[in-house]
């Protein structure tokens, strides 16, 4: 295998979805440069950046959601009325029962919880599809919302705006820079480290090939540069600003659903689900329990965005949560995952989501009206998917590929399939 | 033998995947009116001919050239193929299953009067087609509602619709029962009469050597040798040779029975169709299966076996209605499959792509699907461990995978079956139900296969087997059973199986039905 070679397969991972993750996160990095340039620099501020964070850092979490929901062959329309029903829940009950913040926030995910069971009953144990249930999730609750608001904006106390608009504080001495943000930025990259050395450690063990260290400590340098650029950046915002709570949450929910996802037997189940359902029924797997479970979480999710989102405007209204759930399925499908189920990475979704959310702010940077949002968003979606369609049907096509062709010495490893795999009708894409 | 000019030839042709050389100066010669067989196992390239022969592999994205009729033809697609007269039918049958018997017939083709569709025409012109194909059903049937064979001679009759000159069926038989796969074989013999050519790629040797004319031989994507099947004298041990390059003196591997006592039984197990309240798939069958053994279960397709493993699996087909399982004495209760995996049974479905595997998963995960919960701690899976024993298993099943992080979508069928097959041996089954664990797998994989399971009795295990062909059941098992319409009407031990017998029993009704 060739240097280059080695290189694009130990950075982005050995999955089926690498070449995909390798063009999302080209596109990423391009859409980044293209606006640092348009916007002359303002894309990549501090303030900027720290903006893009608490404003559109609903888009991830919904994403994470919907990655599973999606994964296992399913689609919830409902999200962006269930964010907003249930934050004008939390928002009512505070304002007129003087509840407290904390016990708001729970509430508000028991709301999300119990409406994810409505769904989720009617998609597992009776068996609508999930696309007729939450369009008329999407209809029910948003009518519950103004309902319950009657159509208008209902603030929320200091307290709850934490988690929407709150930072990490200032303490310690005086760096110049936000230390609680330093020292996160810090135990990131120990944390990178140890992952690196742990899977280098794991692969020994398996006796399977370990990548070169070179490719270890470029692919290191490379994402602890951009830790460290990140950090600084949210650590030296103004006075008092710094990474945003909700980003916080939003770390923590992608580092547990991740692990969750790849590393544990529950997050196969849904795989399983979502690739070929009467297999994993076959294979002892419950399908009812794993759809009740990503419908339920789904809607947990979008509560909490919800929240969150109520929590940074400082009021709940009618409007909130508006085609939310298309930019969640777009972030979702951006960063690779099928149509049909089975296949996806909260990572490559967390990608797609910051494609989607740094777009969105680029594109506002340049006093581009929200029509012409609309188009370039639309867009961006259609060519990526089209790309993925074209790179599948083309069997290895990959940019990377195309790009390296003339630096490429050796063949590429011979596909593993026998000579006649080729033959057999099903598998012809694959080799051909 | 007539002495014709050919009707086709292929000359040289190669055809070159990335990466992998698919066909390398394969020559074909097929005679106007003969029945004309190509053989070869799984990946010998056989498909990939008839793909570049009718235009899937369009001209230029292959090298050498095709004669048909005298005349060099470059076809760039299906289409142009068929304006030809070569006419294709894929082993994966394209119908439209909510459409009717007509309908399907002119797919794309309809008979036209200014513009619309003329289905009265059509309608007459599909009755003709279905009589000349020995269809008898109503033409506005839809298609989901017959069989698999009667859907094969639909197919058929809408090649005849493009006035077809040859015919070309992969894997026709694969999935017919015997009393279907007999008339298709008639019907090709009737289009020879006719002056139809045809060309066959089938597994079943048997069927070649009843059927074929001529039958040429491909291995790893090279001609092999061309047989005359009259002049040659060409049996099934010949062609077997041709095909895997040494002669197989068993097709079973050597074998001694260690046979214990009984240790899994089920009583009177009757079960309802899941659509149909008066249709019972299952009509208080009774059998039990001893450690060690080998039990096969014969019947036609239809007959309830499949049916009747998959209620017992769980209750994963029909709906429970009475019958008792009992394993080493003890009643046990197998409400869900979950249930099942718990009591030590495994069941190996007859449809490894549709039901049996994950085909988006790698290698190793697919291995250890139905237990993950052995390689991994409160949940989270161990990596390490999970590699181990997917390698393990590579190992030990010989499966052909440069590396289990591998897709099972690439992988041929025999190795796809044995994915499966480590898949439920990482359970620690007591009981193995493998329904048509051979189907659609080429000689050599088969050969290892039997391996296996002789390799499963030798541990004490019980195996259950289904199949549709007689002599695996009969070279394979240790007792079988055989089932007619839900029912089990007899039981043959090793001694006394041979295919009459089977036959008679599988066909016929108990002297006193359960009821």
């Amino acid at each position: 295998m060739s240097r280059v070679q080695d290189l694009q397969k130990n950075l982005f991972g050995g999955t089926t979805s690498n070449v995909r993750q390798f063009g999302m996160i080209f596109t990423l990095v391009a859409i980044v440069l293209l606006f640092q340039a348009w916007t002359g620099g303002l894309t990549l501020t501090s303030g900027n950046l720290i903006a893009v964070v608490s404003q559109y850092s609903y888009i991830l979490i919904l994403a994470i959601g919907m990655l599973m929901v999606i994964v296992a062959g399913h689609i919830d329309l409902s999200v962006g009325s269930v964010a907003a029903f249930t934050g004008i829940v939390v928002a009512k009950v505070m304002q007129e029962h003087s509840l407290p913040w904390p016990l708001g926030i729970a509430l508000g995910l028991l709301v999300g919880a119990l409406i994810g069971a409505w769904q989720g009953f009617w998609v597992a144990y009776v068996g609508v599809p999930a696309f007729i249930v939450t369009l008329a999730g999407m209809m029910l609750f948003r009518g519950g919302n103004q309902y319950i608001g009657n159509a208008d904006t209902v603030p929320v106390p200091e307290g709850f705006r934490t988690i929407g608009a709150g930072y990490l504080p200032e303490v310690g001495p005086d760096t110049g820079y936000n230390n609680l943000t330093l020292l996160l930025g810090l135990a990131a990259c120990a944390g990178m480290v140890w992952r690196e050395w742990r899977a280098r450690q794991t692969r020994r063990e398996m006796n399977a090939d370990v990548a070169p260290i070179w490719v270890t400590v470029i692919r290191l340098a490379v994402m602890l540069a951009v830790i460290v650029f990140a950090t600084l950046r949210f650590a030296g915002g103004r006075v008092g600003t710094s990474l945003p709570i909700s980003g916080i949450i939003l770390i923590a929910l992608v580092l547990a659903y991740s692990f969750y996802t790849r590393n544990t037997v529950g997050g196969r189940r849904i795989y399983a689900v979502g690739g070929n359902a009467r297999a994993a029924e076959l294979s002892g797997v419950k399908l009812k329990r794993v759809n009740f479970f990503v419908m339920m979480n789904m809607s947990v999710l979008a509560a909490l965005a919800g929240m969150i989102f109520v929590a940074r405007s400082a009021a709940s209204g009618p409007q909130d949560g508006l085609s939310w759930e298309l930019d969640a399925i777009a972030a979702v499908f951006i960063g690779g995952a099928a149509v049909s189920g089975g296949l996806g990475t909260i990572s490559g979704s967390i990608v797609g989501g910051l494609v989607m959310a740094l777009l969105n702010n680029g594109l506002q940077l340049e006093g581009v009206g929200s029509d012409m949002v609309q188009v370039i968003k639309g867009l961006v979606l259609l060519l990526a998917v089209a790309f993925d369609v074209y790179s599948k049907s083309q069997g290895r096509f990959s940019i990377t590929g195309t790009l390296m062709r003339p630096f490429r010495r050796e063949q590429p490893d011979a596909p593993t399939a026998p000579p006649g795999a080729a033959s057999e009708p099903g598998k012809a894409p694959i080799a051909g | 033998m007539r002495q014709v000019a050919p009707l086709l030839e292929m000359r040289s042709i190669s055809k070159t995947f990335p990466g992998v050389k698919a066909l390398t100066d394969v020559n074909l010669v097929v005679r106007e009116g003969e029945i004309h067989a190509i053989c070869g196992e799984n990946g010998a390239g056989k498909s990939t001919l008839m793909k570049v022969l009718s235009g899937v592999h369009p001209h230029g994205s292959y090298s050498g050239e095709i004669v048909y009729r005298g005349e060099q033809v470059r076809f760039g697609d299906i289409r142009a193929s068929e304006q030809a007269g070569i006419v294709i039918i894929h082993q994966e049958l394209a119908l439209v299953p909510g459409m009717s018997i007509t309908e399907n017939i002119f797919l794309g083709n309809e008979p036209r009067r200014r513009g619309a569709i003329d289905w009265q025409a059509a309608q007459r012109r599909a009755l003709e087609l279905m009589e000349r194909v020995g269809l008898r059903e109503d033409p506005d049937t839809l298609i989901k509602d017959i069989g698999v064979g009667k859907q094969q001679l639909v197919e058929i009759a809408k090649a005849f619709a493009k006035d077809v000159q040859l015919l070309i069926l992969d894997e026709p038989t694969a999935a017919l029962n015997e009393d279907d796969s007999r008339h298709l074989l008639d019907l090709l013999r009737g289009f020879r009469d006719r002056g139809i050519t045809s060309i066959i790629i089938s597994h079943k040797l048997n069927e070649i050597e009843a059927i074929a004319d001529t039958i040429t031989i491909l291995r790893d994507g090279r001609t092999i040798e061309s047989l005359d099947v009259k002049a040659d004298g060409v049996n099934e041990d010949r062609i077997v040779r041709g095909m895997v390059g040494r002669e197989l003196s068993s097709r079973f591997p050597e074998h001694t029975p260690a046979i214990g006592e009984v240790f899994f039984e089920v009583r009177d197990w009757t079960v309802r169709h899941p659509s149909s309240d008066e249709r019972l798939v299952c009509k208080g069958a009774d059998f039990h299966v001893r450690r060690g053994e080998i039990v096969g279960f014969a019947g036609l397709m239809g007959a309830g076996r499949t049916e009747l493993a998959m209620s017992l699996f769980g209750r994963s087909y029909g709906t429970w209605l009475s019958g008792r399982v009992f394993k080493d004495g003890k009643e046990i209760q197998l409400k869900s499959v979950a249930d099942a995996i718990r009591h030590g049974l495994a069941y190996v479905s007859e449809d490894r792509k549709s039901i049996g595997l994950n085909l988006l998963d790698d290698i190793k995960t697919s291995m250890v699907a139905a237990k993950p919960s052995k390689i991994s701690r409160r949940g989270v899976i161990d990596p390490v461990r999970e590699h181990r024993v997917a390698e393990d298993y590579r190992k030990s099943l010989r499966i052909k995978t440069p590396s289990v992080d591998e897709q099972v979508a690439k992988l041929s069928g025999g190795n796809q079956q044995k994915v499966v097959l480590a898949k439920w041996m990482f359970t620690d089954p007591d009981l193995l139900i493998l329904d048509e664990p051979t189907r659609g797998i080429d000689v050599g994989a088969k050969y290892e296969i039997y391996g296996i399971i002789q390799r499963l009795v030798g541990q004490g295990k019980g195996v259950v087997v289904i199949s549709s062909e007689l002599p695996e059941l009969i070279g394979l098992c240790d007792r079988i059973y055989t089932v007619f319409e839900g029912s089990i009407t007899g039981e043959v031990t090793r001694r006394d199986a041979d295919p009459e017998l089977l036959m008679k029993k599988m066909t016929a009704k108990k002297k006193s039905p359960a009821s």
